[in-house]
């Protein structure tokens, strides 16, 4: 069984499939964790740009919070878009090889 | 406004007959699921035949707790913009869950994430050492929640402190014991809806006010307060103080065992996948519906009244309600509120009892022989102990300061379960001892570094000048807990651990193992 698996995680199929979902989970995380600490970085450094008005009854610091919650949301729904499409292929055209090998 | 006089703190007819009707239905539910909670993954994980979209409500259910409901408007409608700062920290840890942890801890685990934990590595000190992360964090988790609950209840009803947490505690083991995770998970749901629901509602009774633009709320904000409501205050100051709390309630939404255990009631890893997207869905909209709420309380019920009946002003949510909706409507929210202390407790208690029977008595006590029955009556004797012993804290803790406590709950679930998760899926050389080390070395630094904080050391035990600067310790616990993590690891190798690694990560990519 040891060798089985060696052999699959080995196989370009599964490497390429490690790498993609590695590369869109970094990248996402990346994105998140970047909004996210800059919005900090900002508040910490730079409140004068955060309370700028925008008219009355906004401010440059609530359409910025509001844009950091609405991506923490858009970002998980483009991994399930993207997992649903490409990632759940690609895992079920390896299950599919595997149980012909067998 | 200011000769508003408040019902709150009187019993509430409404307020009532609406908890009644909801401990009517929720025991019910749990009646029907004590049949279904026979064998230990019904018991812990509904049979694992909850859908993506339930899950994602009772993921948010269990998130959106009574403080953050109540808690986050009042700090809102005291401060203005910053209890939205508050919020958006509460709400990234849920996009890295999905990123990194939810489809190989459904793939990898079956109960407890110590299940992935301990994968490959070996079984008995990984297990004590996991449990001990995961006790801790709900123990304090839990302390919050029941003293947070027995004072609440207390202003809100009038019903005595003592009273209330009992009340509580045994709701909540009958959730539990007699319905596990089935029972606890439409408890979860039903609350996330009532929850989202009545604060919908709330919101739209304000807005109809500002001809349904939350913009003409915030300048009523700015007119009656000035310019400082819509700008950041004083919560971030302290650059490395507010990036140590933002690892924590990052990471640490992504250590919760209460959180964590909720993977493993759905069938597979595409219902992880759209339960956490539909969590995060809801809980942005709360957020933003708290922000709302807030803004509202401030202008129409007005800060002196807010803070005049709570000084953290965890009443203004209530008395926006009554101000809005007369006594009925504050009886729904206040009814809302209660079932969400229900809610959020029962999560807690069930992840603290699985723990204790699946990682503790099968995995180390018994070596992990342990037959169905044995098993689901030892998670039901650690279900009602953990109980009793919640309520035991919930009056020992009673007009303590615990707020400081849920920030410890989530640096640890930050320090210790985190980082030995993480490492255990994405690295191969990953050993027993490191694993032991990095929780260890955790949970340690997370527990000491925070008596030593401002947090404790200086607002609770008064002295003059912290020896640690930061208030929250998560940038040096989560930093030392992957250090120790590698450092154990190459000290101590573990090739028999390396040798299944190959295997694990099938299971991890494919969701399919290979017997």
């Amino acid at each position: 069984m040891k060798k089985d698996a060696d052999a699959i995680i080995n196989s370009p199929e599964f490497k390429d499939l490690v790498a993609r979902k590695g590369t869109v989970s970094a990248v996402l995380s990346v994105i998140m964790l970047g909004a996210y600490y800059g919005f900090i970085l900002v508040l910490a450094f730079n409140k004068a740009l955060l309370s700028q008005g925008l008219g009355e009854g906004m401010s440059v610091g609530i359409l910025v919070g509001l844009v950091v919650i609405l991506l923490a949301w858009a970002l998980t729904g483009v991994y399930v878009f993207w997992a649903n499409d490409k990632y759940d292929s690609a895992v079920n055209a390896i299950r599919q090889e595997l149980r012909r090998d067998k | 406004m200011n000769q508003f006089t408040t019902t709150i703190g009187q019993p509430n007819i409404t307020s009532i007959l609406f908890f009644f009707v909801f401990i009517s239905v929720t025991m019910c539910i749990t009646y029907f699921a004590a049949k279904r909670s026979k064998t230990t993954a019904e018991f812990y994980t509904a049979g694992g035949g909850i859908s993506g979209f339930q899950n994602g409500l009772a993921l948010a259910g269990d998130y959106m707790s009574a403080a953050s409901f109540l808690g986050i408007a009042g700090l809102v409608s005291l401060k203005g913009y910053d209890g939205l700062i508050y919020s958006i920290g509460f709400l990234v840890g849920w996009p890295i869950i999905m990123f990194l942890i939810a489809e190989p801890l459904r793939n990898l685990g079956k109960y407890t994430f110590a299940d992935v934990v301990a994968y490959r590595l070996s079984q008995k000190p990984i297990r004590i050492a996991a449990s001990v992360g995961s006790l801790m964090t709900v123990a304090f988790y839990l302390i919050a929640q029941m003293v947070g609950s027995g004072s609440l209840i207390h202003m809100v009803f009038g019903l005595q402190y003592e009273i209330a947490i009992v009340f509580v505690g045994a709701v909540m083991i009958a959730y539990v014991l007699f319905g596990g995770m089935l029972a606890t998970t439409w408890v979860q749901i039903i609350k996330a809806v009532l929850l989202l629901g009545g604060a919908t509602v709330l919101v739209l009774m304000v807005l109809s006010q500002f001809g349904m633009n939350p913009v003409n709320l915030f300048a009523a904000a700015q007119a009656k307060y000035g310019d400082r409501v819509l700008a950041p205050g004083g919560l971030v100051s302290n650059p490395w103080d507010a990036v140590s709390l933002g690892l924590a309630l990052m990471f640490g939404t992504a250590g919760l065992p209460h959180i964590l255990m909720r993977f493993y009631t759905v069938p597979d890893a595409k219902a992880a996948r759209k339960s956490v997207f539909v969590a995060t869905g809801f809980i942005a909209f709360f957020y933003i519906l708290t922000f709302i709420i807030g803004f509202g309380a401030m202008v129409l019920v007005g800060q002196d009244v807010i803070s005049g009946m709570d000084k953290g002003g965890n009443m203004a949510a209530l008395l926006l309600a009554e101000v809005t909706g007369g006594t009925m409507f504050l009886g729904f929210i206040a009814a809302v509120a209660f079932a969400t202390i229900l809610a959020v407790v029962a999560g807690l208690t069930l992840a603290g009892a699985t723990t204790l029977s699946h990682d503790l008595y099968v995995n180390v006590f018994r070596s992990g022989h342990a037959n169905e029955q044995e098993e689901v009556r030892v998670a039901k004797i650690a279900t009602l102990a953990l109980g009793v012993l919640a309520v035991a804290l919930g009056l020992a803790f009673k007009g303590q300061n615990v707020a400081f406590m849920v920030g410890l709950a989530f640096a640890i679930a930050a320090s210790a379960n985190f980082p030995a998760l993480l490492l255990s899926i994405a690295w191969r050389g990953f050993s027993t001892f490191g694993a032991v080390c990095s929780i260890a070395t955790g949970t340690t630094l997370a527990v000491v570094l925070i008596i030593f904080s401002p947090t404790v050391w200086v607002d609770i035990l008064k002295n003059p000048a912290a020896v640690f600067p930061l208030k929250n310790p998560a940038l040096i616990s989560i930093t030392g807990a992957f250090v120790a993590g590698w450092l154990g690891s190459v000290m101590k190798r573990d090739e028999a651990a390396e040798a299944r690694y190959a295997e694990q990560k099938v299971r991890n990519y494919l969701g399919v193992s290979l017997d």
